[in-house]
């Protein structure tokens, strides 16, 4: 599984890309499994960093997704309405979620590289 | 935590294993979608080990049944099975049940795994006065399920019965790739199958044949992930979903499972007579209309109206049929086919259908 060095990562699994857009990792895609459902917020609501903005539903079960960082929101990706399989199979490019305005520049500290966060989920 | 025989094979096929009703079980090796579409055009392997198996032997086995379960397995012929449900004195389901007659005074009764110590607590305690011997034979035997439109052609091979003489609901005690087997045509997918009940140990070389077998066929090794859709696009009920001790067999359109018929007294007789007329809820079929997909526990409301009337006990998005559907209790009187309702999806409600079930039936 890959985990590009230019993105940064949340302990929740999300990766956070330097002009604020979020997705989730290869290590979610592979976890969650067949995703069939993909619910974002609008463009312009705030989300607030650790808490979900929104979920990813496989088959079987319903995934919160976690803002890596508070901001507003100030794109989504509406074409994962009709193709929410599009996470699965491009995670870091055309599956990306949204785009945030990140709003606190310090809580990018409490993200972890592509480094730390594959040793992170080595351990657990 | 209890483990099956097959544990070992499950984790070099790289499954994915869960807590699931005390045992670790896998809920899915390579991928829920592509195993549930094995099953329906090809086979799935399926290890069902957790399942209870309860043995009931004696002079009065069957006019025990006849007692203990709402159904009369004492008119089942020998080698045939029939689903079944037993329920407490107050009407409520206590579990659903297979059960055969594989001799004129020995019937083997399955339970589901959650329910097994349930089931054979409950059928102890209705054993007075009944000349039966009770032997949960659970932990020490094993369950493959093949399912799928070729199972039997994988199967025939290793088998020295001619499976086309095998009926559906049927139960034949033979060998099966060198072992002992309980051979029966029964499953829990919708498609045609079998399950191979074994001694624990021996199921290590059913599974290691059919799935080598299987291969060139399109058998696929399948977890309990799929074995859920698959049941549900079969419109069959899961205890614990859409069966409880809160509901009736006539609340989950299963009355005519109840032999009222039968002769002399069963436990729960008087109170399903009572609830017969008066359900409290009905389970109906949902498909969803507009977007998102129902959950267990999902409310399921009126149209426009504010308090919820129901709420759905299964729901996913179906592999074959490219839709969200559900099962929900609903009011009786909103349960007619074509009611629109709504389902509470988080924030929003999304549109939804009664329609008749199955949602999925093979083609034969």
């Amino acid at each position: 599984m890959e985990y590009p060095d230019n993105l940064k990562y949340s302990v929740e699994h999300e990766w956070l890309a330097t002009d604020g857009t979020v997705g989730i990792t290869a290590f979610a895609v592979e976890q969650i499994g067949d995703i069939v459902f993909v619910e974002l917020p609008a463009v312009g609501s705030e989300v607030v960093a650790t808490k979900p903005f929104g979920v990813i539903e496989s088959v079987k079960a319903v995934s919160e997704l976690f803002a890596p960082v508070s901001g507003k929101v100030i794109a989504v990706n509406t074409s994962l309405g009709d193709a929410p399989e599009t996470v699965a199979s491009d995670c870091y490019g055309a599956g990306w979620l949204i785009k945030i305005e990140p709003s606190k520049p310090d809580e990018l500290l409490a993200l972890r590289d592509s480094a730390a966060y594959q040793a992170m989920i080595a351990a657990s | 935590m209890h483990q099956t025989a097959l544990v070992d094979r499950h984790r070099a096929l790289g499954a994915k294993l869960i807590p699931f009703a005390g045992w670790e079980m896998p809920v899915q090796y390579q991928g829920l979608v592509e195993e549930h579409k094995a099953v329906r055009s090809a086979a799935g392997l399926f290890d069902l080990s957790h399942m209870g198996e309860l043995w009931l032997e004696g002079p009065d086995a069957g006019r025990f049944l006849d007692f203990a379960v709402v159904t009369a397995p004492s008119k089942l012929a020998v080698g045939k099975a029939h689903y079944s449900m037993i329920c407490a004195a107050d009407g409520s389901v206590m579990d659903d049940l297979i059960i055969y007659r594989l001799g004129e005074h020995r019937f083997l009764v399955v339970s589901n795994a959650s329910n097994f110590e349930t089931v054979g607590a409950a059928l102890r305690e209705r054993l007075p006065g009944f000349d039966v011997r009770f032997d949960d034979a659970s932990m020490r035997t094993s369950l493959v399920a093949i399912q799928g439109p070729k199972s039997a052609a994988i199967l025939q091979p290793f088998i020295g019965v001619d499976l086309s003489t095998i009926k559906y609901y049927s139960g034949l005690e033979t060998s099966a790739c060198g072992v002992p087997v309980l051979l029966a045509r029964t499953g829990y997918t919708g498609e045609d199958g079998f399950e191979l009940f074994t001694a624990w140990d021996d199921a290590a070389v059913v599974w290691d044949t059919l799935l080598k077998a299987g291969e060139a066929e399109g058998l696929v090794p399948a977890g309990l992930g799929a074995r859920d859709t698959l049941r549900l696009e079969a419109g069959m009920p899961l205890y614990g979903q859409e069966l409880d001790r809160a509901t009736t067999p006539f609340e989950a359109n299963l009355g005519r499972v109840v032999k009222f018929e039968k002769e002399g007294d069963f436990v729960g007789r008087e109170a399903l007579a009572a609830a017969k007329d008066h359900p409290r809820k009905t389970l109906v079929a949902l498909k969803l209309t507009g977007r998102g997909i129902a959950r267990t526990g999902y409310p399921v409301y009126l149209p426009a109206a504010a308090e919820a009337a129901g709420v759905v006990t299964s729901g996913t998005t179906s592999p074959t049929l490219g839709y969200a559907i559900a099962m929900a209790y609903v009011p009786p009187a909103q349960s007619a086919l074509g009611t629109q309702v709504e389902i509470g999806i988080r924030a929003q409600r999304a549109t939804a259908e009664v329609i008749a079930l199955p949602f999925y039936r093979r083609s034969t």
